[in-house]
């Protein structure tokens, strides 16, 4: 196995590379969310990561998972500036609202945001996921309706596709959530707001 | 495939063991301080020269240390563990297809070889989900074909040939002695045939990076990042750590500016670095512990400050 500086134009050359942080509570789906979009990017035929923060905050703390979807072999699984910040609590803001790159987009959930994102040189919406969630009538629904609000701004992967993902990662026996799951969906698309374009 | 739950490392290795003898592909995995546990097991099944397969995913030390990644045990797998002069086939996986293809690959030299075989992986590809795209599953092997792939088995003893004893006790100096010597002809031949490595822009490199497992991918980042910026950088990753890549790394040694061994941990497999650049070039070294893990960017700066590039 050896790969040569001939390889370098094809790196170069290459057309697509998402690196995204979700990061939120233990409990918010956080993880989950990461996954689904794996799982679909898969379906779209993109190679993919999946990097959770693990450890003591996964009892109950702080969570966060690093989604890379890119058309070539990724190298590193590890980053520190994302392309997209998707975030879901005031400690995960303080802490990657200054990772997201110049350009790139910042999504978060205002529900027990005290401290909002102050960036100006990158794009920034939110969603009202707890709301989304009531609308749909299940709380369980709520990490879909932000992964909907993510997909409006980013349709870096089809609905079509993210549906063959959400069969891929909810287990057969629950087969039949996959409607309700994908309505979620939906509705984040529809009603998430633009705060900052540049 | 059958999965037991053993109630401690000990006897999960000795359930190895056992299993083993009889000619049967047999697996276990822990992390860190639970292959501290095992290793007078594996001593033991290297000793009886028989097949296994052993994961241990690294995690910081020493003692109960952290759950987060590591890479700080590649002196005790790599060079023994267990007591007596032995060694361990040591695959470095740097992703989840890799962990998936090492263990079919790893009982294959594992019964090759009669050897123990250890896929030593870290906390970051044990926790990583990626794309994997499987294989048809091999069949179960029939009594028949484990007659046939381990003749030297516990299997039940036929009229037709002597008893197979399986151990690794020898009192006599004379008979240890031999034994201990077909042991170094059998490392020698893996030495000569296994080692497997790959390259990453080092055909015009000047300076050189060699790091395993997740510390290579990490590295291939690095590498895009120097290349980027006009410096010819590489990357040689070791995917066998015993047999590891002495000569390849000699022949770059001759020719690079500098090498440096990039490790999480403080400073294990540079050793075997600096024995195959054997002085022709300098041999640095950076690396991350308790858990901690480099950036591409943190490393692009050490490296400028190891060849005064700043």
């Amino acid at each position: 196995m050896r790969r040569t500086t001939d390889d370098m134009t094809n790196l170069s050359s290459k057309k697509m590379k998402e690196e995204i942080i979700i990061a939120g509570f233990g409990g918010q789906g956080v993880l989950s969310m990461g996954k689904i979009l794996a799982y679909s990017a898969i379906m779209q035929d993109m190679e993919v990561t999946w990097m959770p923060s693990y450890g003591p905050e996964m009892r109950g703390g702080t969570a966060n998972v690093c989604v890379i979807l890119s058309d070539k072999k990724i190298g590193s699984p590890i980053v520190t500036k994302y392309d997209t910040a998707i975030i879901l609590n005031q400690q995960s803001m303080d802490k990657f609202e200054q990772t997201v790159k110049p350009g790139g987009w910042l999504v978060y959930d205002p529900s027990g945001i005290t401290r909002h994102p102050s960036r100006t040189d990158i794009n920034i919406c939110r969603i009202d996921a707890i709301e989304g969630a009531a609308r749909i009538g299940n709380s369980k629904v709520y990490n879909m309706v932000v992964l909907g609000g993510f997909l409006a701004v980013k349709p870096i992967v089809s609905l079509e596709n993210v549906e063959k993902g959400l069969g891929k990662s909810i287990p057969a026996r629950y087969s039949s959530l996959i409607p309700m799951n994908k309505a979620a969906i939906e509705d984040g698309m529809k009603h998430v707001e633009i705060v900052n374009r540049i | 495939m059958v999965v037991l739950q053993a109630e401690s490392e000990t006897s999960s290795i000795n359930m190895i063991y056992g299993g083993a003898s009889c000619g049967k592909k047999v697996m276990t995995s822990s992390s860190s301080p639970g292959i501290s546990l095992m290793c007078e097991g594996i001593s033991y099944i290297a000793g009886a020269e028989l097949p296994c397969v052993v994961v241990d995913v690294m995690r910081g030390g020493p003692g109960l240390g952290t759950i987060q990644p590591s890479q700080s045990d590649y002196n005790q797998i790599v060079k023994g563990g267990g007591h007596g002069d032995y060694h361990n086939i040591v695959l470095a996986p740097a992703s989840a297809q890799d962990m998936y293809d090492f263990v079919d690959w790893g009982f294959e030299l594992a019964f090759k070889y009669r050897n123990p075989v250890v896929i030593l992986a870290d906390g970051i590809i044990g926790q990583m989900m990626e794309k994997v795209e499987m294989h048809e599953m091999k069949p179960r092997r029939t009594a028949e074909e484990i007659l046939k792939v381990a003749p030297w088995a516990t299997t039940g003893k036929p009229a037709t040939r002597e008893r197979n004893i399986i151990t690794s006790l020898s009192l006599d100096a004379d008979i240890q002695e031999k034994f201990n010597r077909k042991l170094k002809n059998k490392y020698e031949v893996i030495e000569e045939n296994e080692v497997k490595f790959s390259e990453y822009m080092t055909d015009d490199a000047e300076y050189v990076f060699v790091a395993f497992g997740c510390s290579s991918r990490i590295c291939e980042a690095v590498v895009d990042e120097l290349r980027s910026e006009g410096i010819r950088a590489g990357l040689l990753r070791p995917i066998t750590l015993w047999p590891f890549p002495f000569s390849e790394i000699s022949g770059l040694a001759k020719k690079c500016r500098s090498m440096m061994s990039i490790e999480l941990n403080l400073g294990q497999m540079v050793h075997d670095v600096r024995l195959a650049a054997n002085g022709e070039c300098p041999v640095g070294f950076y690396g991350r512990q308790g858990g901690n893990i480099y950036t591409p960017e943190e490393i692009v700066g050490e490296f400028k400050k190891f060849n005064g590039l700043e």
